[in-house]
């Protein structure tokens, strides 16, 4: 008896999972370091409101190229810069015509010590610090805007003997909230929560310094017909996404 | 194209000095410490070993997260240095060389603890006998018996500091000529997708690391078997 039932049900449990499992996928997304808050709170607000769940994985743009290059699984990335992206559509690694622009980055000057960035960017002037830690210029964007931003102001020669450099974002940033740089350029997005600098001091480096940091988003082959990429390229473009990705001082 | 950039140079350059350097320190440091292992019978003997062989297992980002913030101005060591003048030691040479010796330390303690312990107690008490002092006997005694260890200590302590990846990439700040070794260098190419100069220091790194491993066997079998 009890064999026969289960026979009946098995069926509808498979069909059952097999449905929910199509209904609800999960989408693996490289994401650029300077996105990780943003992306973890999307993600949260993406699940609850599709049911499709995202595996995201932080790190460094130029990274993620290598490793798409060479098979990754990803479906879709996050980079922390526009060329990327191209070049993966260019080489056909990517889905055709599916990039788009989910942020401008903005750049801030950031320390931990409250007081010691005024709201004007004067102490790169001024000077007193021994250290000052940014992005390496040649691999991450908001690096290369830094170094933009102090030639603009005539302050390159003078700092760049005082330079360390994270191998990307996250780095920079940690180089600074450890206290082991006095303070660094890091994206704005690192420091802010909920429209405000959490801790420390800062000066949100004004966009006319440097070029836009453009981020583009495009699925990869990887994700070619995954409804769950779609979705969350589409999420990634409405007005709940828009909200927090400004709420963390990206423009859009 | 030339093969390597005057960068990649500058890399070279700091990573030998700072193998050399580091093998030398760790010589000096851990031949007491290996000649005790080898002989005490004291209950600290097992604690002991185990920190010593504690960053064969942990992940180098583990060291260098922990170096960068016991060496940085709000930890314990970096209060120190700064107490006596010296700074903090992170982004600095002196700092990479820190991180290096803690990272190697159970590459050349523990071939010259197996080499010591191979010589045995015989031979000091044959010397003691003979009125060797003991620091005496130590020096003409032990340490030419226990040669393929020293042989053995300074090549794998070379080596694996030239390997050194995750200890730099944390505390390293990527300073030319400071703190920018060889394979951070690499890892900046592959990221800047520059396969062409990654590939000639990532192949130098295979040749070299080979050249290395087959010198020390065909050398001394005997320090090999002292590794096992």
């Amino acid at each position: 008896m009890r064999v026969a039932a289960l026979r009946r049900v098995l069926p509808c449990l498979a069909w059952l999972l097999v449905h929910a499992a199509a209904a609800a996928g999960q989408v693996s997304v490289a994401v650029a370091s300077n996105f990780t808050a943003p992306m973890q709170k999307i993600a949260a607000a993406f699940a609850a409101d599709t049911g499709h769940t995202v595996a995201p994985a932080f790190g460094a743009t130029g990274a993620f190229y290598a490793q798409i290059r060479n098979g990754a699984p990803f479906q879709m990335l996050l980079a922390a810069d526009d060329e990327t992206p191209a070049r993966l559509e260019q080489e056909g690694l990517a889905a055709a015509g599916t990039r788009f622009a989910y942020a401008t980055g903005r750049l801030a000057l950031w320390s931990a010590q409250p007081g010691l960035v005024d709201g004007k960017g004067e102490v790169l002037a001024r000077g007193g610090f021994e250290r000052i830690a940014l992005a390496n210029p040649k691999l991450a964007p908001y690096g290369a805007a830094a170094v933009e931003a102090m030639a603009r102001l005539q302050v390159l020669a003078r700092l760049q003997p005082r330079f360390v450099q994270g191998e990307n974002i996250a780095q920079a940033l940690q180089f600074v909230a450890t206290g082991n740089a006095p303070l660094g350029f890091v994206a704005l997005s690192q420091v802010m929560v909920d429209g405000r600098i959490a801790r420390g001091s800062a000066w949100v480096v004004p966009s006319s310094l440097h070029a836009p940091i453009r981020q583009d988003a495009v699925i990869l082959a990887a994700g070619k017909g995954s409804a769950a990429a779609s979705a969350l390229a589409a999420y990634l473009r409405g007005d709940k996404a828009r909200a927090i990705i400004r709420s963390f001082g990206y423009e859009l | 194209m030339p093969a390597f950039s005057a960068a990649d140079f500058d890399a070279i350059w700091l990573t030998l000095k700072l193998a050399t350097l580091t093998t030398a320190l760790l010589l000096l440091l851990a031949t007491p410490l290996a000649w005790w292992l080898a002989r005490t019978a004291s209950g600290w003997r097992a604690p002991v070993a185990a920190v010593v062989a504690l960053p064969l297992v942990l992940p180098p980002t583990v060291l260098g997260f922990y170096l960068l913030v016991t060496m940085g101005p709000h930890g314990p060591v970096g209060q120190a240095t700064q107490m006596l003048g010296l700074g903090t030691l992170p982004f600095t040479f002196a700092g990479l060389l820190v991180g290096s010796v803690i990272y190697s330390l159970p590459f050349a303690v523990q071939p010259l603890q197996h080499a010591f312990e191979a010589v045995g107690r015989r031979p000091m008490e044959v010397a003691a006998t003979l009125r060797a002092r003991p620091l005496d006997a130590f020096l003409s005694v032990a340490v030419p018996l226990a040669r393929p260890g020293f042989v053995t200590a300074a090549i794998l302590s070379f080596a694996h500091t030239v390997g050194e990846f995750g200890v730099v990439l944390m505390i390293g700040g990527n300073i030319p000529q400071q703190t920018r070794v060889v394979s951070t260098q690499i890892y900046g190419h592959v990221e800047a997708l520059e396969y062409t100069q990654a590939h000639w220091l990532a192949g130098g790194m295979v040749l070299f690391s080979f050249a290395v491993l087959l010198a020390l066997s065909l050398t001394s079998r005997r320090s090999l078997r002292v590794l096992g």
